[in-house]
């Protein structure tokens, strides 16, 4: 495969797609699927069939505001419908090229305008089982340009200069990361992506995998060139069945196309990848627990040094990306590094991508430049809180983030300004909460979660967690004192300072966080037995006599 | 060094031979083992002794570090479903909409606990760490088919519906 070539392809798609007046994209990601996205798009394609008219019907990965699901948006108008179901497939099918359907229509604008799309540019628009389709977004051409017209070091520079942090969470820059792999010694060298989204309440990842795999592995080959790797995994969450599948067939039809494989584009460079599958392990997010788990070992992480990027996958050097900075690489390549660096906020580069749940109206995928305030995406992409409730926290981060108050909403999001709030970025779950949730309660929630997702292999986090979940179980249940509370504060600091990897270390990042915003929650069930938001079934009420 | 030979099949059903391709895929090797305990799963629905010993004597792996890898995570199981499994998320988008309420009913009507099957081995109960569908939580799994924005007794009445089959 040549840049000729592949611009022939983009060529004769693009003409073949021009043959149709009408393009009807059914969006079939998880969320619609489950309110009868397949079903729909059957019914579209049978009506299509009968009405004589030139459509075609294609099935997309996911649009973004899944709360309005099943979606269907009609090109060339570019006209959005929300819950759509297979009756209505013949009124749709009879109104193209005439009206829109008045009833069906979708008024999301303020959803949409405040979003800047580089990672899900093609979420929506593109069959996410069609090479060609991906080809003809300007597919692959990134790769092919980095090297036939680019030095590795040259796209490590690029990487360098556009400012892209780790998106796993971290935010390690990823120049530097791409850089320490590149001069490590050794000639076999790997490339891995992190696609364990294990942070319950996030999806960013599972839709990218399944909604536009070609676009992880053209991040990977990149990467792979950058750092002279010759051998990629993908490790994905076993329970996310469609995307192991989708990114199979994007990898046999890359191979296919010689886009993977031997002497790539006439060059001397070879890339591969293989799937790898996680078998329900939080921890195995961590780099070195996730070596562990691809060698078919427990996934219990190592102490570092020595990074991955020096010892890392049957003990070679290995380049570790999530999934969404992989994402970022080839528009990066191809649009250059200022491009990218022009977006978002000082020392946080782009955009990213959110999973916004939870008590807010308009739940979905959203990606917002960095810098956005957390109020904007809340209010006005998020549509507020529903139901005459008000707002309470928002939790980032999964069990390793924190609960930030309505106080802190103008805050704009970067890695630094979140951790400044005792939260972090981590993956992009963002949950809201509102005055129905308790925040004791949530936060025992999480640590419940870290107690069973500890490894067991350093004692801080195994049994600090059981300790905290201990104490925080008295809260809830209306037996905890005020010395537990103490207890509790100095249990944080111990796990935090001591635990061996960033499990541990930020486990009680969701307590410390309510503890500093909602205090008052905490003395609530301490002193006065009483849950605020009426969650915890306490043992024993007591009426205080004012 | 003599060459090693992989022990026979435990058995003439077919499956064993899906679980052999795996691991000479592979080539035997070590670092297949998660890859092939899938595989077995997918093709028999969980892992017994004689299933682990088999894949661990295959891969040369001692037995110990083989049920050390199958007990560690979550997604295998040592017992056999049920007819039908309802998996429930608890993810924190789904506990924040009321999980836990879900479980709780489920449970009430079952009469086993989460990770159980019923005496008859028609219902088993699990939960889920996060499926990723929270845009629509909280989200059930009715024999691995998603289903969101669940109500208690929307669940009861699919429980109900596989209760009288």
């Amino acid at each position: 495969m040549t840049i000729e070539e592949l611009e022939q392809i983009a060529k004769t798609v693009s003409q073949e797609n021009d043959k149709y007046d009408f393009e009807v994209n059914v969006c079939m990601d998880l969320a619609c699927m489950s309110q009868g996205a397949g079903q729909l798009r059957e019914a579209l394609a049978k009506a299509a069939e009968a009405s004589g008219k030139s459509v075609l019907v294609r099935r997309t990965g996911c649009m973004g505001p899944c709360s309005s699901g099943p979606l269907v948006r009609v090109d060339p108008e570019e006209t959005l419908y929300h819950h759509v179901n297979a009756g209505h497939a013949e009124a749709i099918v009879s109104s193209l090229g005439g009206q829109p359907v008045p009833e069906l229509q979708c008024d999301l604008n303020e959803h949409f305008d405040k979003q800047v799309r580089v990672v899900l540019e093609n979420a929506g628009y593109i069959d996410p089982e069609k090479i060609d389709d991906y080809i003809v977004r300007d597919g692959y051409k990134a790769l092919l340009t980095a090297l036939t017209e680019m030095t590795p070091n040259g796209v490590i520079h690029r990487i360098t200069e556009s400012g892209l942090r780790g998106r796993g969470g971290g935010g390690y820059p990823t120049g530097l990361k791409w850089g320490t792999v590149a001069k490590a010694a050794g000639d076999l060298k790997y490339v891995v992506c992190n696609g364990d989204e294990g942070d319950p309440g996030a999806f960013m990842d599972r839709s990218v995998m399944e909604g536009d795999p070609h676009r992880v592995i053209e991040g990977m080959a990149i990467a792979a060139y950058a750092v002279g790797a010759s051998k990629g995994f993908i490790y994905v969450r076993a329970e996310y069945p469609v995307a192991v599948s989708r990114l199979t067939t994007a990898l046999r039809d890359a191979r296919r196309r010689g886009l993977l494989g031997n002497g790539i584009c006439n060059t001397p460079f070879n890339f591969d990848v293989e799937i790898r599958l996680g078998a329900g392990a939080f921890v195995c997010g961590e780099e070195t627990a996730l070596i562990a788990s691809i060698e078919g070992r427990r996934g219990t992480p190592k102490p570092r040094p020595p990074y991955p990027a020096v010892s890392g996958l049957f003990g070679k050097p290995t380049l570790i990306n999530n999934v969404e900075t992989f994402a970022n690489v080839a528009p990066i390549v191809r649009n250059g590094g200022k491009w990218f660096a022009n977006m978002g906020s000082e020392r946080s580069k782009g955009t990213k991508v959110f999973a916004l749940t939870g008590k807010i109206a308009n739940t979905g995928l959203v990606e917002v430049p960095m810098g956005i305030k957390l109020r904007e995406i809340i209010e006005v992409i998020g549509g507020g809180v529903p139901g005459g409730h008000t707002f309470k926290a928002v939790q980032t981060g999964g069990p390793s983030g924190g609960c930030i108050p309505a106080e802190m909403l103008d805050v704009g999001v970067s890695y630094d300004a979140l951790v400044r709030l005792g939260s972090i970025m981590g993956s992009g779950g963002m949950i809201v909460m509102d005055d129905t949730s308790c925040m004791v309660n949530v936060a025992r929630f999480f640590v419940e979660f870290c107690m069973t997702e500890s490894c067991g292999k350093c004692i801080p986090c195994r049994a600090g967690t059981a300790q905290m979940h201990t104490l925080l179980t008295r809260f809830c249940t209306g037996t905890g004192t005020m010395d537990d509370l103490d207890l509790l504060m100095g249990l944080c600091e111990t796990i935090k300072e001591t635990s061996l990897c960033g499990l541990g270390m930020t486990a009680p990042n969701p307590v410390l966080s309510t503890l500093k915003y909602f205090r008052n929650e905490y003395i609530e069930h301490i002193v006065h037995k009483r849950c605020p938001a009426g969650v915890c079934k306490m043992e024993a009420p007591v009426e205080v006599v004012a | 060094m003599p060459a090693f030979t992989p022990p026979p099949l435990p058995s003439d059903d077919k499956r064993w031979k899906i679980v052999n391709g795996t691991m000479r895929k592979n080539g035997f090797a070590r670092h297949a083992l998660i890859e092939t305990l899938h595989t077995v799963q997918s093709a028999f629905g969980y892992l017994d002794d004689d299933a682990i010993r088999f894949v661990a004597h295959s891969l040369r792996v001692p037995l110990s570090q083989a049920y050390g890898v199958v007990t560690f995570y979550h997604y295998f199981s040592l017992k056999p479903p049920g007819k039908h499994t309802m998996t429930i998320c608890e993810g924190t988008a789904c506990y924040i909409k009321g999980a836990d309420d879900l479980m709780a009913a489920a449970i009430k009507r079952l009469g086993i606990q989460q990770g159980q099957t019923t005496k008859d081995g028609g219902i088993s109960l699990m939960k889920a760490r996060c499926v990723g569908a929270c845009s629509r939580a909280p989200v059930v799994l009715c024999d691995g088919e998603v289903a969101g924005e669940v109500t208690a007794e929307q669940m009861l009445e699919q429980l109900e519906r596989w209760a009288v089959e």
